[in-house]
């Protein structure tokens, strides 16, 4: 019954060891280690400090969980830019619960937080999925509505460390096997989304609507609820990275997280996550966002003027775009070379 | 036997603004069969495959699915009941593997609620295979042959269990070989017991494949057909419905000197060895099938895209290789194929999108101003009879029609000596299609040169001097219009030329 023709099939595997070199991740991790191998070398202090070790292993959770948000976006084929004003507001609310409410349980604060980022991140989201208008547009609006909040809300005061408990405070500092709490809690999150956006419907359905919109449409995937989801994530990733950042810093104001949306988006850039949406990992992410903000972090320390800090920054960023674009055309004409099975 | 019909259509009507696009459909679809559908651009074909997938709902009529009425709200329904529709161009999702392209929406999991991606592997291998196509599943869909994404979309189908498949044009844009390949899985699925609806222009295919063809024109239907008792005249008779020699009214022009000369024009892999004029007062067109090059020599004359050897003469003087701007100041326009994508601007209004190639004339000072425009886009959007509430009105606002309109209007105004017209009349109306025709006609009478491209074979016949024949990057043929018939045009467009040619 069936149609017998000698066809070849497609023969796409390449070898383990090839696709491991190849991957992002593993690139991501040398350089880190590089960086912090040359920096370590000229300012020993740098890892091998009391507080060097844990600077360098805990700050960049603020900006793996942004960043961690801002890829899932992206990966719908949107972008969110309002992730810095939703931290600060977040960071805000924790802090004011904690001053206004001595005794309240540090749980439902955090949980106050999360869900603070995951309502602003639900208007993000519905405002995107029916008003039909780019998310670049809504988020660049809400970036600064949410600030604009901010700024009326907490005016000229701060956040002083006495409104904080001492667990919550001691919570940024806390280490396991010399790791900090911080990190491992993060690491575990990391795991989860990556878990979540590899295994589960939802998490390729937001993969798939990012590689073809339309074709998501004809299909009749759902893109309205994709979309809300993915900027809901967002949000919540954004509100608990400012609890992440009020638990490192113990303090802030209502100019806390400017500038972290675009660094959000270069974490998701660099680590590996196509601007146009539809491809690029968690992991990936995660690691893009550890190499920025340990870039951060190192450049001072090696001396470098912070004039340069941030054309380096964007020359990583440039390059990681140049290097996307290469390993997309070498695969594509790949692609067509072998011609596929006709 | 109680026989009830896969899918019914009766009375189906549906309509957009003013413009109906169906009007009374019919279709009875059974099962174990393979029904065509065939007509003319803009006969309605599109919109009732686009109703039965559940994006469009109908405004009246019955539709009923094994007996009881559906009516869907979104394509989802439809596929949950069964209707599968692959369209001429499949909708992948081009990062996501073969095998998760298959499965995607309803992707099954493991005892530890993660994607079994081993299953989805598994079925992906056997159900490509089933259809004698195998492919990778683990391979990424972006890359993939069009002939292959189409499996990947039956394979989908299948799967779902879909007891009705469409296959909206889906030979359109595939070789010889892979069409073969096609068919012979549309007659494995119709042996399986279910119901193809085959949307094409072919009538080998069509004949070749279908069971019952059913004829559609103007969203109308028109007959059904069991193919074994129908023939091609009768079919183009349906098709048609009118004389094809009222509908074009080429007037006679004066035919002067040569004004585009072509010379051994080769693109590698394109075309090959193109050479051609065009005198003044004269249309020239090029006929062929689709993909067989015509509008990549039109391109490539106009210089848009590159050329390896050869040359484009306008007037006795070289036009510059890739240089449009060039090419314009030596009195070629170029009415794209696609008005929408590379003929307006489609979110500006008329009359910028008139002035737009004058508007280096129109400019005082270098500035232009609405003022400067409104004489020239009045007096062009007039004389073409574009139906418009004001000049302001945005391109995109504007029927088909109304924007080829606009579109000529833009080339007309800089005064070309040679016009270049990639499918004037595709998707236009029949009102507007005939008043195109005259547009060009009169204007090969006041002595402008018109190069056209038609995939139209009685608009080639109407229209055409001379008709060119293009096969494969090649011209194949050269006949002037007292010897080009239909039958010797589409000979010399699917056949090698002979040797004397």
């Amino acid at each position: 019954m069936s149609v017998t023709h000698t066809v070849p099939v497609s023969q796409g595997r390449r070898s383990f060891l090839g696709r491991i070199l190849r991957a992002r991740e593993v690139g991501l991790i040398v350089m880190i280690f590089a960086l912090v191998a040359l920096t370590s070398v000229t300012q020993p202090g740098f890892l091998f400090s009391d507080g060097g070790w844990r600077e360098l292993l805990r700050q960049p959770t603020i900006l793996i969980l942004i960043a961690l948000g801002e890829a899932i976006v992206i990966i719908t084929r949107n972008i969110d830019l309002s992730v810095g004003s939703i931290l600060c507001l977040s960071a805000y609310a924790a802090g004011s619960l904690f001053s206004n409410f001595p005794g309240i349980p540090i749980p439902l604060v955090i949980l106050s937080g999360i869900l603070l980022g995951a309502f602003l991140g639900l208007v993000n989201g519905l405002l995107v999925a029916f008003l039909r208008v780019p998310s670049l547009v809504i988020t660049l609006g809400t970036l600064y509505t949410y600030r604009g909040i901010a700024i009326l809300w907490i005016g000229p005061h701060f956040i002083r460390s006495s409104w904080l408990p001492d667990e919550y405070r001691s919570f940024g500092t806390l280490q396991f096997l010399g790791i900090p709490v911080l990190l491992i809690v993060v690491a575990i999150i990391v795991l989860l989304i990556g878990w979540f956006m590899t295994s589960r419907r939802v998490g390729r359905d937001l993969y798939a609507l990012g590689s073809n919109p339309e074709a998501a449409t004809l299909f009749g995937l759902g893109e309205r609820r994709l979309t809300v989801t993915a900027f809901v994530a967002s949000g919540a990733l954004a509100g608990l990275g400012g609890l992440v950042y009020l638990a490192i810093f113990a303090t802030g104001d209502a100019q806390v997280g400017t500038g972290y949306e675009l660094q959000a988006v270069a974490a998701a850039v660099v680590g590996g996550v196509a601007i146009v949406g539809g491809s690029g990992t968690i992991w990936g992410v995660a690691l893009g966002a550890f190499f920025l903000a340990t870039i951060s972090n190192a450049l001072p320390v090696l001396g470098v003027p912070s004039l340069w800090q941030q054309s380096i920054v964007g020359v990583l960023i440039v390059g990681a775009i140049l290097l996307d674009r290469i390993v997309f055309i070498t695969r594509i004409r790949r692609a067509k070379r072998k011609g596929t099975a006709t | 036997m109680n026989y009830t019909a896969l899918l019914e259509l009766h009375g189906v009507t549906k309509t957009f603004g003013a413009v109906a696009a169906l009007v009374n459909a019919e279709l009875v679809l059974k099962a174990g069969s393979i029904h065509a559908v065939i007509g003319e651009n803009g006969a309605g074909k599109s919109t009732l495959v686009k109703i039965i997938g559940g994006l469009y709902r109908r405004d009246a009529g019955t539709f009923l699915l094994d007996g009881e009425s559906v009516d869907f709200h979104n394509t989802r329904e439809a596929k949950a009941a069964g209707i599968a529709v692959i369209y001429q161009e499949p909708t992948l999702f081009p990062d996501l593997s073969v095998a998760e392209n298959l499965f995607v929406g309803r992707q099954p999991y493991t005892r530890f609620g993660a994607l079994d991606r081993a299953k989805m592997r598994r079925e992906t291998r056997e159900l490509t295979q089933r259809l004698g196509v195998p492919i990778d599943p683990d391979r990424e869909a972006r890359g993939l042959s069009i002939a292959d994404q189409q499996v990947v979309e039956i394979a989908k189908s299948i799967s779902v269990g879909a007891k009705v498949i469409v296959m909206d044009e889906p030979t359109a844009a595939l070789s010889g070989i892979e069409v073969e390949r096609l068919m012979g899985i549309a007659r494995q699925l119709r042996d399986e017991g279910k119901g193809l609806i085959f949307i094409s222009h072919r009538f080998d295919e069509v004949f070749a494949l279908c069971d019952v063809i059913t004829v559609m024109r103007d969203g109308s239907y028109v007959a059904t057909n069991l193919t074994t008792v129908t023939t091609e005249d009768e079919i183009i008779h349906q098709m048609v419905g009118r004389s094809v020699d009222n509908l074009y009214s080429k007037q006679e022009a004066l035919i002067g000197e040569p004004v585009l000369e072509v010379e051994h024009l080769t693109s590698a892999g394109v075309f090959q060895d193109v050479s051609f004029t065009v005198r003044s007062g004269e249309i020239v067109c090029l006929a062929g099938l689709v993909g067989a090059g015509r509008s990549e020599i039109a391109r490539a004359v106009f210089g848009v895209d590159p050329y390896d050897s050869g040359s484009v003469r306008m007037g006795g003087i070289s036009v510059p290789r890739t240089s449009p701007a060039a090419a314009m100041r030596l009195g070629i326009g170029f009415v794209p194929e696609d008005r929408r994508k590379q003929g307006l601007a489609m979110t500006a209004g008329i009359q910028s999108n008139i002035t737009l190639a004058i508007r280096h004339k129109l400019a005082r000072f270098g500035f232009i101003i609405a003022p400067l425009e409104e004489p020239s886009a009045r007096t062009w959007a007039a004389r073409l009879q574009v139906k418009m509430y004001a000049l302001d009105t945005e391109a995109q606002m504007l029927s088909g029609g109304n924007q080829q309109k606009v579109v000529l209007g833009k080339w007309l105004a800089t005064k070309p000596k040679l016009l270049i017209v990639d499918e004037p009349t595709r998707g236009i109306d029949v009102g507007t299609k005939a008043e195109v025709h005259r547009l060009l006609s009169e204007l090969a009478g006041t002595g402008v040169a018109l190069l056209m491209i038609s995939s139209e074979l009685p608009e080639v016949m109407g229209m055409a001097d001379r008709v060119l024949v293009v096969r494969e990057g090649r011209i194949t043929a050269e006949l002037p219009r007292a010897t080009a018939t239909p039958q010797n045009v589409m000979y010399a467009a699917t056949h090698a030329p002979e040797v004397a040619a």
